[in-house]
């Protein structure tokens, strides 16, 4: 039995008599993929950092594991540009981090090449990595990623969510997850929760996506016509300039790209 | 008058080596307008002194800490925009500054040397302090420097890892403080924000690491006193104002001229 990590008891928030958040129950386990769905304003974000400690709540508790340790990451990371820094200064301000675990971590994220590149020019899918190389530093047993895959294309959202799918097998860390994408969540997560200020259903994704509440709020699985989900069959990978990369050349004959 | 240009120019190079690391902080938190409320209150600090018969440096540094808790715990308040509150408080607080200054008949305070500074008149002791003080403010710079950083550049994440966010924010006041009562006799206290800023801005063109723009801050910032204090001597100028010309000048030659950044 996988130790659970953090089980949040009924845990309420609320602001100038706003309630944000009610009565959520919720727990994560080592090795345990949870996604934390909602539509906009539903109280996601304000959930992830009651249990940072950036926000106190108001009613109930959180039961964190004593060897509890997060990694974080930001939904976004600005930073001044009077500041000069480069990737590799960023990463070093880890508290405590083992300066010669960067470049291999980042290498593992397959941004080795950034190490000396000034955070200011990253794209917004590098940002993403950097970003998760620095709550991997943390040396985490529990990953919480805010929105992790905003602003990134489609392809690159796929090859985020293996990283973080093989992490989580290698460290066998929790991970939780902020999404308001549905669709392309549902595929690597052991369990999802769809919050709307209150839990309104928990489960496996198959599960979630039948339930009422779920369709009350996303509507119906492909009941919406003008949007289709394309499942990719790519037996083929790009380079960084959009090239494709194969063993022989007749790689992806099969394959044609319009 | 060779020993008073050398001390002149012991003092401004003093002050002008720990305003520039610390200037960088300023400019990266974007805390120009909040070192500006804090040097415009000094004046009232050099008034309190006066009249309670209390070293004016520790008036200064007191009333400047002070001041920045209760900036800080407005701030928490959200009553009002946060530049607004600053104006209030720079402007009330400098005003308050000039009234009390003229409560004190018997003595006879210079006041533009106070707003404007003026280097010519430091003392030994002013030398003293400047150098104690800039020792102090250099040491706690490079002990905590990892952490300060890491607030600044991002405070959640600092948060996360388990950095003492609101006491390092403190601590940050804590030096500003700490170089405005010690460089207020250099540059005066209209003038004090921009020894801090203008050099770190200038030293942004050439660097692309926060050590090396806070080291180039600093030689800038020395850069700067000397031709000042040279050009304040050669023509007869007031040499706090023709410091921060200088400074400006350097800003304007860094961003003009193309430099290469450093690697």
């Amino acid at each position: 039995m996988n130790k659970r990590l953090v089980a949040f008891d009924k845990i309420g928030i609320s602001f100038d008599g706003r309630v944000l958040l009610e009565n959520i129950d919720m727990t994560i386990s080592e090795g345990e993929i949870v996604t934390l769905i909602g539509p906009n304003g539903s109280g996601k974000s304000t959930l992830i950092r009651t249990l940072l400690g950036l926000q106190e709540a108001t009613s109930g508790e959180i039961v964190r594991h004593k060897t509890l340790r997060i990694g974080y990451m930001p939904q976004k990371l600005h930073i001044d540009p009077t500041l000069p820094l480069t990737v590799k200064h960023f990463l070093a301000l880890v508290r405590g981090v083992d300066k010669q675990q960067i470049l291999p971590t980042l290498e593992k994220l397959g941004i080795g090449h950034l190490l000396k590149s000034q955070v200011h020019v990253l794209s917004g899918g590098e940002t993403q990595r950097v970003l998760l190389a620095r709550a991997l530093l943390n040396r985490p047993n529990l990953l919480v990623l805010d929105e992790p895959v905003q602003g990134v294309d489609v392809n690159g959202q796929v090859e985020l969510y293996n990283l973080i799918e093989n992490i989580r097998n290698e460290l066998n860390c929790g991970v939780l997850m902020v999404s308001h994408d549905l669709h392309l969540v549902m595929a690597k997560t052991d369990t999802v929760v769809c919050i709307n200020q209150h839990v309104c259903c928990s489960g496996s994704p198959q599960h979630v996506t039948g339930h009422p509440a779920y369709q009350a709020l996303f509507g119906v699985p492909g009941a919406d016509e003008s949007i289709a989900i394309y499942a990719h069959q790519h037996d083929h990978v790009h380079d960084e300039h959009g090239s494709i990369l194969s063993d022989d050349g007749d790689a992806h004959a099969h394959c044609k790209h319009h | 008058m060779l020993d008073l240009l050398l001390r002149a120019l012991l003092g401004g190079l003093g002050v002008a080596a720990v305003a520039g690391p610390l200037g960088a902080f300023v400019v990266w938190r974007r805390m120009a307008y909040f070192g500006d409320t804090l040097a415009h209150s000094a004046l009232l600090g050099v008034a309190l002194g006066f009249l309670l018969d209390i070293n004016l440096n520790l008036a200064i540094i007191v009333l400047c800490v002070g001041l920045a808790l209760v900036l800080v715990t407005l701030q928490k308040k959200h009553i009002i925009a946060t530049d607004t509150l600053l104006g209030i408080l720079a402007h009330s607080a400098l005003s308050l500054g000039l009234v009390a200054v003229s409560f004190l008949d018997n003595i006879r305070i210079d006041l533009m040397a106070y707003l404007f500074g003026d280097l010519l008149a430091i003392s030994q002791t002013d030398v003293y302090w400047i150098y104690g003080g800039g020792l102090a403010v250099i040491t706690l710079l490079v002990a905590f420097w990892k952490p300060l950083l890491a607030v600044t550049v991002n405070e959640e994440l600092a948060k996360v890892e388990g950095y003492p966010v609101e006491a390092i924010r403190l601590l940050l006041m804590l030096l500003v403080a700490l170089v405005i009562a010690v460089a207020m006799k250099i540059v005066g206290v209209l003038l004090i924000t921009s020894l801090m800023i203008i050099p770190a801005a200038t030293a942004r063109k050439l660097s692309s690491t926060p050590v090396q723009m806070a080291s180039f801050a600093s030689l800038i910032g020395c850069l700067a006193v000397c031709s000042g204090l040279w050009a304040s001597y050669r023509w007869d100028t007031p040499t706090g104002p023709s410091v921060v010309v200088c400074a400006a000048l350097l800003f304007l030659i860094a961003y003009t001229l193309p430099f290469k950044r450093l690697r």
